[in-house]
């Protein structure tokens, strides 16, 4: 197949295009969700992003939830942000963060004020900036605009087998031509970590993954009262036949295919050594990943799955596909791409991974995905530890 | 061409069934893709599609190689064409 050299997206301010054009509602702090969720519900075409924390944060924890709220409304595929939290220093900071790519940001924030003075003055601005980014237009966008990060969930012996290596072939086709690529899931690479420390491009790459890693590991010895045997692999992974986490990390690592990681980020630290592929350490809990990625610029996720993950996230589309045929037949309206003629030597590899660029670039120019269509939009900050 | 099970690597002791069940004493076809070649085996148990099955005797301590890898050791012996799952086979990791 020749595969298309553009697609159509959003160009931002700062250069970079996004799959889709939300107008976000961004509470800084649990305590303002209710108010971002009430001018969200005022104002059609925009979306809050309620989530769980942000109040007496500290340390490396507070770093990390700023660089995602701040990553978030910086997503190419966010058009303008509207920011609010309870107090206006930290308010201020993520306005802050966010205008540094040049699009419509303004904070509020709700003291001395209240939920509905707060939710009024808001509700106007949103208002003004949803009616403008409405009036963007899909442009031709090289592929290289295209950022693309990969999780795979509820996995089984069908995602190594066949709906892994599919997203491992997309990425040999589609990294010579420029676009970034993003894999994660530090804990799910246990067992196969040694064989992917020597995909580093450079001998710092892998360091640096080996050192991730090993943190990782020192802190589940530290912590675990028991080994991780009941969640690792999952009670869905087991039933779907995997049956070591040795055994999930090499099925997990099909999806880079014959790809070389340039670099390790830090979870939501936005790649800066350009294209090519990227490890990013992560949890391997899907919505924790997905949304860290996002909040690290990725505009569109490729999710294999065995057993059938249902996750979605608010910004990011996340496309999925498996090769496991009851999954199809039972829960079809959440796949996006059925893969599972490779198992049944219908398909081969490269002729899947076509599909799946197919579908990507579709899903990329605007067609809603499984998830989009029917509401996931689970946004899950990651906390590394309790707060103060 | 059609296959009831995939072996990944020409170093594996296991394959993986991709049919809806094998049950006992069935005939099974078996591809592998690391060099596209097919070989046989008669299945001692039934087994669900996703799960693994022995392609050689193996005894307890014996590692299991899929992807041409170690993912993990035998705790209970396993004869050719049995089910190979987490009732015989445990991690090396914890």
């Amino acid at each position: 197949m020749e595969i298309p050299k553009s697609f159509l997206g959003y160009k931002r301010e700062n250069g970079r295009a996004g799959t889709r054009n939300h107008v976000i509602i961004l509470p800084v702090d649990d305590i303002s969700n209710a108010c971002a969720e009430a001018v969200a519900n005022n104002i059609k075409g925009t979306m809050a992003l309620p989530h769980s924390y942000g109040r007496l944060q500290f340390g490396a924890d507070l770093d990390l939830h700023f660089r995602t709220m701040i990553g978030t409304g910086s997503n190419p595929n966010v058009a303008a942000v509207i920011v609010i939290g309870i107090e206006p220093k930290w308010t201020k900071k993520i306005v802050d963060g966010i205008a540094k790519t040049g699009k419509p940001v303004e904070g509020f924030h709700i003291e001395r004020t209240g939920d509905i003075g707060t939710a009024m003055k808001a509700s106007k601005k949103a208002q003004e900036f949803v009616m403008w980014a409405s009036e963007k237009q899909r442009e031709e966008c090289p592929m290289s605009d295209l950022w693309i990060s990969v999780k795979c969930g509820e996995s089984d012996t069908t995602s190594g087998l066949a709906a892994n290596p599919t997203v491992g072939n997309l990425m040999d086709k589609l990294e010579p031509m420029g676009v970034h690529l993003c894999f994660g899931e530090t804990s799910e690479l246990t067992g196969a970590e040694k064989v992917c420390a020597t995909r580093g491009a450079t001998k710092e790459a892998s360091d640096k993954f080996m050192k991730t890693w090993n943190d990782y590991n020192d802190f589940i010895l530290k912590e675990a009262t028991d080994d991780l045997s009941d969640s690792q692999p999952t009670a869905g992974n087991i039933a779907g036949g995997l049956t070591t986490i040795e055994e999930k990390a090499f099925g997990n690592f099909q999806k880079i295919g014959n790809c070389k990681f340039i670099d390790v980020l830090e979870p939501a630290e936005e790649p800066k050594k350009g294209k090519g592929l990227y490890f990013m350490d992560t949890s391997s809990a899907a919505a924790e990943c997905v949304t860290l990625q996002a909040a690290a610029g990725f505009n569109i996720h490729l999710f294999p799955t065995g057993q059938g993950n249902i996750v979605g996230n608010p910004i990011e589309p996340v496309v999925k596909l498996t090769a496991n045929p009851l999954t199809v037949k039972g829960m079809g309206e959440h796949i996006d791409c059925d893969v599972s003629k490779i198992l049944t030597r219908e398909m081969n590899m490269s002729q899947a991974g076509d599909e799946l660029i197919k579908i990507t670039l579709r899903v990329a120019n605007g067609r809603l995905t499984c998830a989009e269509a029917l509401g996931h939009k689970e946004f899950v900050m990651t906390k590394l530890y309790r707060s103060a | 061409m059609a296959t009831d099970i995939i072996i990944h690597d020409k170093k594996d002791n296991v394959g993986v069934v991709v049919i809806e069940k094998i049950t006992p004493k069935q005939d099974c076809d078996c591809w592998i893709m690391e060099d596209d070649s097919s070989t046989k085996i008669q299945s001692v148990d039934e087994i669900q599609l996703g799960h693994k099955i022995a392609m050689t005797d193996l005894n307890e301590g014996d590692t299991i190689l899929k992807y041409g890898h170690d993912i993990g050791k035998v705790v209970k012996s396993i004869k050719k064409g049995e089910h190979v799952h987490v009732h015989n086979v445990k991690t090396k990791k914890w």
